[in-house]
């Protein structure tokens, strides 16, 4: 049976790429989004745990494709997450995230949302390589965070890297 | 120029309000990193990233916080407590760190208290002076 892995998209696109160092995505926000119904009824607004979740797809891929998406990248730490305004159903978000240090076990990130150059949030993060960590605990040996070949979040990387998305295409 | 102990101990202090979140009155000298600041494995990882980069120095992966890597060594620990050889590698990895009240009684649950403030700042202060 295929495995899927991370499923979950809450990022649209990277508009920008630079392997290692620094990575902007794009994410909208609609009303689509089932969940801004209830948060809050007539008042819909983006959850401030869901914008640290896209600050975290972003640094993450960008962490995980610094090591070539071989490492298991887990979100470890939060270390900052401020947030300076709402996000309401409309609004393009871009996440621009920098890795601000890479080890063989783990790395750390800065980041910035912002929404027409207005800043909404300032969240730094920090990711585990964890085959490298936790005193020799064992995972499972497939790549669970980044899978190869049927990973949708590739797609994300189609305008920035596209060497990623041809490696990735069934021959 | 040389950074005195107490400007070290300062930015040391900086760093650790920083990365575990306490007040800056909770980061005595004495304080130990988890017993009294509540850090987790995650966090030493975070506090040697920032060290990095606060004073510009790389410290190599197990040199700062050793312990773990003794942690699995049968022959380093015995029935829950380091063995001679065991003390002496401590010794060797911890070269920066008083152990004289921990070797009378080396019990591995006590090793979290042997990172403390006072051992970082006789880290740095080791690590700026061989620069």
């Amino acid at each position: 049976m295929p495995r899927r892995n991370m499923r979950w998209i809450w990022i649209d696109k990277f508009t920008e790429f630079d392997s290692g160092k620094r990575a902007v995505a794009l994410k909208n926000v609609t009303l689509a989004e089932e969940h801004l119904h209830d948060h809050f009824p007539g008042f819909p607004v983006m959850p401030e745990c869901l914008m640290i979740e896209a600050m975290a797809q972003t640094a993450g891929i960008l962490v995980g494709e610094a090591a070539k998406f071989q490492e298991k990248v887990i979100l470890a730490k939060i270390k900052k997450a401020v947030f300076f305004d709402y996000v309401k159903p409309g609004d393009t978000l871009l996440l621009e995230a920098n890795i601000e240090s890479f080890a063989p076990e783990a790395a750390s990130t800065s980041g910035k949302i912002t929404r027409t150059d207005r800043l909404i949030a300032e969240i730094d993060l920090m990711f585990s390589h964890i085959d490298q960590n936790l005193a020799g605990k064992e995972f499972p040996a497939e790549n669970f965070v980044f899978g190869s070949g049927t990973s949708v979040f590739e797609s994300l990387l189609r305008d920035v890297l596209p060497e990623t998305i041809e490696r990735s295409e069934p021959v | 120029m040389a950074m005195s102990r107490d400007e070290i101990l300062q930015q040391v202090q900086e760093v650790l309000v920083d990365a575990l979140g306490v007040d800056d009155d909770e980061v005595t000298i004495e304080a130990t990193l988890m017993g009294d600041l509540g850090a987790e494995s995650i966090d030493f990882l975070d506090i040697v990233f920032r060290l990095e980069k606060r004073f510009g120095i790389k410290i190599p992966r197990e040199e700062l916080f050793p312990a773990e890597s003794l942690m699995t060594d049968s022959e380093l620990i015995h029935n829950g407590k380091l063995t001679e050889k065991g003390l002496a590698e401590l010794r060797k990895r911890m070269p920066h760190t008083d152990l004289t009240e921990f070797e009378k009684d080396p019990d591995i649950n006590k090793m979290a208290d042997l990172f403390t403030v006072n051992a970082i700042v006789n880290y740095v202060e080791n690590k700026l002076s061989a620069a």
